[in-house]
């Protein structure tokens, strides 16, 4: 039988070198993202990549969810996947609060705009 | 055939009861859904899961009041740069401290290999350094804090350099988290002393130690540590480098 067997989880010490290693390389190569003063999408779209990357490595290695079965990652996964909506959501607000604040705030034209009507 | 009567057996086992006798079947009916974790470990995923909850709230909101603001935000490029030997390096505390937490993860990791081997020295160790690294970055946000509040002018309802919002952004997600790397640090001793004096093995009466098997709990222990280097690395991206 194999009930006496420990649950945990057992890896090679290579793999855990391999991951810290790439790790570094992957904080370097977001840490150059500033340095050399990127911007714009460019900026943008290199500090989400190397993000997700990182947050992949240390999920799925360091913290063995890959190596879970399949019922676990989906219970951790998909609630957090779920987050995207109220992530979204805030955005469409917060442009639309945006927008607003620059037409009626500190002169911009929507206040021109209602002067002129109760004139 | 034997299978069968085993799996016909299971099945009426866990044939359902309705009402209050349901509760109770329901609950001590020996079902399993997270197979090969201990309960521990995945009860440990469900609270970083809440945590997660917790911390995405803080990220979203200050996306909400970055978003939102017509007044230019404060750049964390120059904010959090530091003048060394005479020289300007953006960023630089920050990307010392993320180094850091990397380091503290990978010693973690390390030391949850080194307790399912049994080898106490070992982990011990790897704890114990985990600790100190975790200690470091704690004094290093200390420093930082320090030198925004007293030489940067920086409130959670104002600053010299742009939006108000920036402190309080700042103070509340940066506060939350440091919070969360103390909490470790001291967790991270505890367990290293326990591993040192062998209670894992004993099953020494108290926090952790009382069950069976033991070594488990130092990687379930892992998986909160490995959440705080988690959460930096969305602080570090979003708040930091954005």
């Amino acid at each position: 039988m194999s009930e006496t067997k420990v649950e945990g989880q057992q890896h090679p010490l290579a793999m855990y070198f391999w991951v810290w290693g790439l790790l570094f390389v992957l904080s370097t190569l977001s840490y150059l993202v500033d340095y050399l003063q990127f911007q714009g999408y460019l900026r943008w779209t290199l500090i989400l990549i190397f993000m997700f990357l990182k947050a992949g490595f240390i999920v799925a290695v360091f913290m063995h969810l890959y190596y879970e079965r399949l019922a676990m990652a989906c219970a951790i996964l998909i609630p957090t996947g779920a987050l995207m909506v109220l992530i979204s959501l805030m955005s469409f607000e917060a442009g639309y609060t945006n927008e607003t604040r620059e037409v009626y705030l500190d002169g911009g034209p929507g206040l021109m705009i209602m002067e002129e009507s109760t004139k | 055939m034997a299978n069968e009567a085993v799996v016909e057996d299971t099945r009426r086992s866990i044939a359902m009861v309705e009402g209050l006798e349901g509760v109770v079947a329901d609950w001590s009916s020996d079902q399993r859904a997270f197979k090969r974790v201990v309960w521990g470990k995945a009860m440990m995923w469900i609270f970083l899961l809440s945590d997660t909850f917790i911390f995405t709230c803080f990220l979203t909101s200050y996306m909400t009041v970055r978003m939102s603001t017509t007044v230019p935000w404060p750049n964390p490029s120059e904010v959090f740069a530091l003048t060394l030997f005479g020289e300007h390096i953006p960023l630089l505390l920050i990307a010392i401290m993320t180094f850091i937490l990397i380091s503290s993860s990978g010693t973690m990791a390390m030391a949850v290999k080194f307790g399912y081997e049994k080898n106490r020295e070992m982990t011990t160790f790897l704890l114990v350094v985990t600790a100190l690294f975790g200690a470091s970055f704690v004094g290093m946000q200390a420093f930082e804090w320090t030198k925004l509040i007293i030489d940067e002018g920086v409130r959670p309802w104002g600053n010299p350099m742009g939006a108000a919002q920036f402190g309080a952004s700042f103070f509340m997600i940066t506060a939350f988290h440091g919070t969360h790397v103390t909490i470790g640090v001291i967790f991270l001793l505890i367990m290293a002393r326990k591993v040192w004096k062998g209670y894992l093995e004993d099953r020494k009466p108290g926090f952790f130690t009382s069950r069976r098997g033991g070594y488990e709990v130092i990687e379930i222990m892992g998986l909160y540590w490995h959440f705080v280097d988690l959460v930096w690395v969305f602080i570090f991206a979003l708040f930091y480098l954005w």
